[in-house]
């Protein structure tokens, strides 16, 4: 009798479940193709680290915790099968096992079970006291921690019983289980085993496969869906963005769920709502409209909703969707004021434990904005019409970008002649604070006697703004003008002063077919200081310096060492380092097109970053990046008083200079 | 009805340079603009096309290469572009260029009721602000200068008010249609075109009419029209700048002797 039951409660659960997890997932195929199956070797290495490794997971506090749940689950995933197979077929169990082998497995379980128990009562208790992000005390989260402890408490009761029975040898005995069945001895209880044995199994089985069918429709759907995602996952930095093809008939962006890509869509059922990409945004740390999670949770809920009106009209593609994924930040869709507010800084996608990528899907939703709608922030159409028409941000005469080098002698690049061409960038060439960056620059190439020439009135924007802001039309006219220049003029090797021209040249261009050697000037000047063509004297003047990292440079390209060694060589004593650096380190503000837009909402994210800096009581803060100097500068300016420089690392290495190595004055 | 905007391609002045010996300017590999002012012109005529209903027609006399100024205004939404392009109009001024888009707009009246046209206040090439006005003389238009707001417009009664941005005030002046109005930046905000519609902009016909269609007096149009010409232009002439002290390694010690130099020559006080 008890069987049949089992059996008729077990295939309705799994059928019910199949089903659900089916229908789930089956909408991801609404998406757009994207290839995620290349390199499959490290693919597996990769999900071997940090989905079953929890190398991302362990790395934060509390992390610890949920490896341990994890690892747990794993062992206990082989205990519950068995649990179900042999609820089933009782013959098939473990007690059929030779003895030593099946008292290991019952007392790893054993220990397992506590383990897991602990750990969801620290979780639930963390949760209260200290919820990882405003709003995370939810019923949803506490039901699913509840289930998790019920179910271990269920497997001691049963256990227990078994071993007060005479079923489990207590020989061999789990520690917890064994302690159970000695309480279960001291009650009542002991005069009905069987039924009390019963009523922990049933509670078991039930918890059990109702956790089983519950996980589609919460967000625990991730234990499905994370292992996969890590599997998936780009392997490439998400440093640039695809490109688009602009034919008559395209849609541009993505303004539906059927605009992104399908792992754009899984991506939004692996989310755990760890809340670790909000806690490192720098939008949503300084009150902005935009929240990195819940732009993936938006992104969930839409496929949801337009899911099933997309199954009511049985695949009719042509169908209005119901809702939008840009709207006024309701159920399923992100406020356009969310989307502007992103610095591309990809601090996000640096802690999401199931490697999540946040950055392409706003980037889509802008380019939609902008390319099909024609809708953007005031402040970007003079950006815009100053790009297209002259090549920089600003609207500067093309005439006067080679103004800032008047007084200097360079050359201009000739291939074969001129090993480097220097890169300059529009706010090397125009903007005032930063043309003494390229000027000092040139100072230090010359000590070291590096061969390079310039574009000179030549050059042109590299886009990174615009590509970046979502005006991939734009992007694509300039970068195929800079691509065919550079190619016309055989350019092979490039050094840039501005992270935003480094990673263009170096990860965008390439999807044009330019493969450029790009180097940063703080990786060329490491590289000169150790081959010992640069004499630095040590100078004293830079005082206690503190070092920001660049979001292009370092997140984005991982170039987090040559500036620190350049630094430590020049100066001779160690960088400073603020609480948040390196992958962690805190955007300054103006990347991803924000260089170009009012902050309206919050405090100014530079604002936040200046403090952390002068924390340290630095007398320079050291960048390597032109918008890092500007946000720098506003920000310190801001702060009465204080006497603390900003300079870039050429300048910091200008200033080391022997005398006798400057080039003579110009005056 | 008719929304008509009248726009000029012109060199993008920052960059024009005189050459000193002819005189000339030297539009070698300058890239050319829509004329500032006549964007939102243009603007405002798609607004009213968004608003009221009218057929927008965008307007510009000039080279064969001007092509590129009303493809792009037909990537901005206009429903017919009209380049009038004939050697017979090189070298015209203001009056003999208002014959020739006065004689454009009437030939469109033919087809359809004219109800506004749109010029920029003037272009930054020429800066006479002659040629808006010069239309609707010739037209018989209402001529409203300088205008930052449309009030109202009234198709039944056809009549149009409007705001007049002048020197430390503003007029609120009521006309009949049809008006020839030119407008101030403060007007509007130009829009951006969409990608698709740049796309389709790409393959778009802009029609092309030269003396043939217009059939004008050549002694009307053109040079033989006009009745003044550019003798010679030339940058005004500036005394040569000095460099004082050693910017670059003793920024301090310039900036003193500067101020030494500015004190010294009583530009300032201490």
């Amino acid at each position: 009798m008890e069987h049949t039951l089992f059996f008729a409660i077990l295939t309705l659960s799994l059928s019910v479940f199949t089903f659900s997890c089916y229908r789930k997932l089956a909408l991801v195929s609404v998406g757009t193709n994207e290839c995620r199956f290349d390199r499959p070797v490290d693919r597996l290495k990769g999900m071997l680290v940090y989905a079953f490794g929890q190398k991302r997971v362990v790395s934060r506090p509390f992390g610890l915790n949920h490896g341990v749940i994890f690892w747990a689950f794993l062992v206990l995933a082989l205990a519950n099968l068995e649990f179900l197979v042999s609820g089933l077929f009782p013959m098939i169990s473990f007690e059929q096992l030779p003895a030593p082998l099946h008292g290991a497995l019952l007392f790893l379980c054993d220990i397992c079970s506590l383990a897991t128990l602990v750990a969801v009562s620290i979780a639930a208790l963390r949760r209260t006291i200290n919820p990882p992000f405003a709003g995370a005390r939810t019923f949803e989260a506490y039901f699913i921690l509840a289930m998790i402890g019920t179910l271990m408490l269920a497997y001691f009761g049963l256990n227990g019983v078994r071993i007060a029975q005479g079923i489990l040898p207590s020989t061999s005995a789990p520690p917890v289980s064994n302690l159970v069945a000695g309480l279960i001895r001291t009650t009542p209880a002991a005069a009905h085993l069987e039924t009390a044995g019963n009523v922990f199994w049933w509670i078991h089985a039930i918890v059990l496969l109702g956790f089983m069918n519950f996980l589609p429709y919460s967000k625990h759907m991730h234990i499905l869906t994370a292992i996969p995602n890590v599997f998936l996952r780009n392997m490439e930095k998400c440093n640039t963005q695809e490109r688009e093809t602009f034919q008559e008939g395209n849609s541009f962006g993505a303004a539906t769920v059927e605009g992104l890509s399908w792992k754009d869509l899984l991506d939004s059922f692996s989310c755990t709502e760890c809340g670790r990409c909000q806690q490192s945004c720098p939008a949503a740390g300084t009150g902005k409209a935009l929240n990195p999670r819940e732009v993936i949770h938006a992104i969930k809920e839409n496929l949801l909703q337009n899911g099933a009106v997309m199954e009511k009209l049985s695949g009719d593609v042509e169908a209005e969707r119901e809702i939008s994924l840009i709207g006024n930040g309701d159920r399923g869709n992100t406020r356009e004021a969310a989307l502007w507010s992103c610095t591309s800084c990809g601090a996000c996608m640096e802690v999401c434990p199931v490697f999540i990528e946040h950055l392409p899907k706003i980037v889509k939703m802008r380019r939609y904005l902008v390319q099909m709608e024609a809708r953007f922030p005031e402040e970007l159409l003079n950006l815009f019409e100053n790009m297209e028409q002259r090549s920089n941000p600003w609207g500067m005469a093309p005439s006067e970008r080679s103004k800032w080098s008047s007084l200097l002698s360079l050359r201009p690049f000739e291939a074969g002649v001129t090993e480097y061409l220097l890169f300059v960038g529009c706010s090397g060439a125009f903007d005032a604070r930063n043309k003494q960056v390229s000027i000092a620059l040139t100072r230090v190439l010359d000590a070291a006697g590096v061969s390079y020439g310039v574009l000179g009135k030549e050059e042109r924007c590299c886009g990174d703004s615009v590509r970046r802001l979502g005006n991939e039309y734009l992007f694509d006219q300039m970068a195929n003008e800079s691509v065919r220049q550079f190619l016309a003029k055989g350019v092979t090797k490039v050094i840039t002063q501005c992270p935003h021209c480094f990673t263009t040249l170096k990860n965008d261009y390439r999807q044009y077919g330019l493969e450029l050697e790009v180097i940063h000037h703080s990786e060329l000047i490491s590289d000169l200081i150790k081959a010992g063509r640069l004499e630095t004297s040590g100078s004293a003047e830079p005082g206690r310096v503190v070092f920001h990292d660049s979001c292009y440079l370092g997140r984005h390209n991982d170039v987090y060492e040559a500036p620190r060694e350049v630094l430590r060589m020049v100066t001779g004593q160690d960088v400073l380092e603020m609480g948040r650096s390196r992958e962690n380190a805190f955007c300054c503000g103006a990347g991803g097109g924000r260089m170009w837009l009012e902050e309206h909402e919050g405090t100014p994210i530079n604002r936040n970053r200046v403090q952390e800096a002068l924390a340290q009581q630095p007398e320079t803060v050291c960048v390597s990046c032109p918008f890092c100097m500007t946000m720098f500068e506003d920000g310190i300016k801001e702060v009465p008083g204080s006497t603390t420089q900003v300079r870039d690392i050429a300048e910091v290495v200008a200033l080391s200079l022997q005398p006798s190595l400057l080039p003579p004055s110009t005056s | 009805m008719l929304v008509i905007a009248c726009i000029k391609q012109v060199p993008d002045t920052t960059q024009v340079q005189i050459d000193p010996v002819t005189n000339t300017l030297i539009r070698d590999g300058i890239p050319f603009i829509i004329n500032p002012y006549d964007s939102h012109a243009l603007e405002e005529s798609l607004r009213l096309k968004d608003s009221h209903g009218f057929k927008a027609v965008a307007l510009s006399m000039g080279p064969p290469n001007a092509e590129a100024t009303l493809r792009k205004a037909l990537a901005l939404g206009v429903d017919r572009s009209i380049l009038l392009s004939d050697r017979v109009f090189g070298g015209a001024d203001t009056l003999s260029t208002s014959n020739v888009i006065a004689a454009a707009i009437k030939k469109l009246g033919e087809q359809e009721e004219v109800g506004i046209v749109f010029c920029g206040k003037q272009t930054i090439d020429g800066d006479t602000a002659q040629v808006g006005p010069g239309i609707a003389v010739r037209l018989g238009y209402s001529q409203l200068t300088l205008v930052d707001r449309i009030e109202k417009i009234d198709l039944v009664q056809k009549t149009i008010v409007v705001r007049r941005k002048l020197e430390g005030r503003y007029e609120i002046v009521e006309a009949r249609l049809p008006a020839m109005i030119t407008v101030v930046r403060e007007l509007n905000r130009p829009r951006y075109p969409t990608v698709p519609m740049r796309l389709s902009s790409a393959k778009a016909q802009v029609e092309c009419w030269s003396n043939e269609q217009l059939q004008l007096d050549v002694n009307s149009v053109g040079l033989k029209g006009s009745p003044t010409w550019v003798s010679r232009i030339f940058s005004p002439e500036r005394k040569e700048g000095e460099i004082i002290g050693d910017g670059m390694n003793d920024p301090a010690g310039a900036a003193s002797m500067l101020l030494d130099r500015l004190i010294d020559s009583d530009m300032l006080a201490v």
